[in-house]
């Protein structure tokens, strides 16, 4: 397998209808690591994680125009299927959602199963233990695969999101403020595992939670907007503990030391 | 209700009662307006099931099953063909409506553009608003001469099929189900078009019901579908469907509501007939219980419109059997989001 290559974005601009909503990004986010994305609400973070994965286009009049490149591939070109590009980038979402008609092992089960239809049945089971495993869940919901996904507690139905989504062997996997529902305990098992997980898979998570991105990331991206209707920048990117006790910029400095947002 | 003495001693100097010095009045009349209301609902149904088995009495008891003579008419003989042509008729429609509205209800809430979806939702809409003598006036003297020639086709290519064995040879039914078999013949006044101008009518109130719950698919059920890489299709097959089939069993079961109880669609396409027949494309075979209420109605007295009277009690309890059968199904298959 050749090594990882970072993610390139390039001159991006995200749109919602005729509103731009965030403005020239352009990043490198290194392979096998974490980065954490924060900013105050409504600076366009998420909204760029979403354009990782081509999700921000399923909202009607979303689009971006710019370079992502992943794998040396720019996602954005007019020949990607898009289809393809989340079978290769994984999300994982504020709340936790479990398709709620299937069983835990369905729902880790899902997405192998849209990729490639047939999957034995030793295969499957043994795709289902490595991945709830990963997720660290296996030693909690092996004696009850075959229960539905929603009788699970917010922590687990998240961790069980998380299967779900390394089942398919993504190489990046996105995380939109996913501790953002749980209780302190709860987090802190989706921490542990973010620190796992970055062994294998490149990581972007966004999080409102400072103590969060300290913790858990590698890297750290800033976004800030300059006001309401103004679209949001990326301010400044940095080895996570530079930001958090050296920033660069004095916006920066600001918000992290707690003097707006 | 507030009966206890309560002395606010936080506040100082002020000393408002807490106890109701009176009852509100417009409180109380809304109240007893909305119970009375409520009640009117038992009442009209009751009052309706009232007179439906008092009137239907004397046909029960003159009938032969109750007096046991040979002579004079037979209720099961009477009633039953109008039960089964009711249901029939029904069964198809929905076999038709139901596909197609979940197509159209699909395609409004997950494939049009906005403002198309918003078009063709008003325009189902008011496909509802129509009133079925209009679709029996369209129907009769329009669609039934334009679906001659695809009659004839199916009953060249598929008379001979299906030929699963018939359920009802006890009471003279044909021993076997060929829907298409038969001798066909024009005006094409059969159960098969009164079956399309019902699901026509029945369209309307199942898209209109399954868009609604189609609509209501969590967003984040579906954008963990499409994250996962799943194309639209596979999205609305993992989330969107699972997900709307209960109100999409609901809604058909409105349709078929809807379809059982039609009278004039019916009354002015259908050649009646009195058959367990399950010949579809021939003529003069079937009748509907509305369509033969309102057919008769007018002329009948004594006895026969206490027969008629009974087919009207045997309506109202198969719909309302349905009812309740749809609502268990829901209730049982509700999805908790």
């Amino acid at each position: 397998m050749a090594a990882p290559q970072p993610i390139n974005v390039e001159d991006l601009n995200i749109y919602y209808g005729d509103f731009l909503a965030v403005e020239g990004v352009d990043v490198q986010i290194r392979p096998r690591s974490v980065t954490a994305l924060i900013g105050p609400s409504g600076c366009g973070k998420s909204t760029f994680l979403r354009t990782l994965n081509r999700m921000h286009e399923v909202i009607p009049g979303a689009y971006a125009e710019g370079t992502v490149e992943i794998n040396g591939q720019n996602i954005y070109d007019s020949r990607v299927d898009p289809v393809n590009v989340r079978r290769r980038v994984g999300m994982v979402f504020q709340k936790a959602n479990p398709f709620p008609t299937m069983s835990i092992r369905d729902n880790v089960l899902a997405g192998v199963k849209l990729n490639n239809r047939r999957i034995s049945k030793a295969a499957a089971d043994e795709l289902v233990e490595r991945s709830l495993t990963g997720a660290n869940l296996w030693n909690e919901v092996k004696d009850r695969l075959d229960k539905p996904g929603m009788g699970l507690s917010g922590g687990q139905q998240q961790r069980l999101c998380i299967a779900r989504t390394i089942a398919v062997e993504p190489e990046v996997v996105l995380m939109d403020e996913p501790c953002s529902a749980l209780d302190p305990i709860s987090t802190l098992a989706i921490e542990d595992l973010v620190h796992e997980l970055k062994e294998e898979y490149t990581i972007v998570i966004v999080t409102h939670n400072m103590q969060q991105a300290s913790r858990v990331s590698d890297r750290t991206g800033f976004f800030n907007i300059a006001g309401t209707g103004k679209p949001g920048h990326l301010i400044e990117i940095d080895d996570t503990d530079t930001i958090f006790t050296n920033p660069t910029n004095k916006q920066t400095e600001d918000y992290i030391s707690g003097r707006f947002g | 209700m507030s009966t206890t003495e309560v002395t606010p001693d936080t506040h100082e100097g002020s000393s408002v009662s807490l106890q109701s010095s009176r009852r509100r009045l417009g409180d109380s009349v809304f109240s007893a307006l909305s119970v009375g209301s409520g009640l009117l609902i038992f009442v009209t149904l009751a009052l309706v099931a009232i007179f439906l088995t008092t009137e239907s009495m004397p046909a029960v008891m003159e009938s032969r099953e109750a007096t046991g003579s040979a002579s004079g008419f037979s209720l099961l003989e009477t009633t039953l063909p109008l039960v089964f042509g009711t249901v029939l008729a029904a069964a198809i429609a929905l076999a038709i409506a139901i596909p197609v509205s979940i197509g159209i209800a699909l395609f409004i809430s997950h494939y049009a553009p906005r403002r198309l979806a918003s078009t063709l939702g008003y325009l189902i809409d008011l496909l509802a608003a129509v009133p079925s003598v209009v679709y029996g006036l369209w129907g009769g003297l329009w669609l039934v001469p334009r679906l001659e020639p695809l009659y004839l086709f199916l009953n060249q290519t598929l008379g001979a099929w299906p030929t699963w064995p018939g359920f009802v040879p006890w009471v003279g039914g044909d021993p076997v189900i060929a829907l298409f078999a038969g001798e066909p013949h024009a005006p094409m006044r059969n159960l098969a078009s009164a079956a399309i101008v019902l699901a026509v009518m029945v369209l309307p109130i199942i898209t209109a019901v399954a868009r609604e719950v189609f609509l209501q698919t969590p967003r984040l059920q579906e954008e963990a579908a499409l994250a996962l890489g799943a194309t639209r299709w596979e999205t609305i097959r993992t989330v969107v469907l699972p997900f709307g089939r209960s109100g999409v069993v609901a809604a058909s079961m409105l349709g078929l509501g809807r379809a059982l109880g039609e009278t004039m669609a019916v009354l002015m396409i259908l050649a009646p007939g009195a058959t367990f027949s399950f010949r579809i494309l021939e003529v003069g075979m079937h009748q509907s219980i509305a369509a033969n209420i309102a057919s008769k109605q007018a002329e009948a007295s004594g006895t026969e419109m206490s027969l008629l009277i009974f087919t009207g009690l045997v309506l109202f309890v198969l719909t309302f059997l349905i009812n309740a059968v749809a609502r268990w199904i829901v209730a049982r298959s509700g999805v908790k989001s």
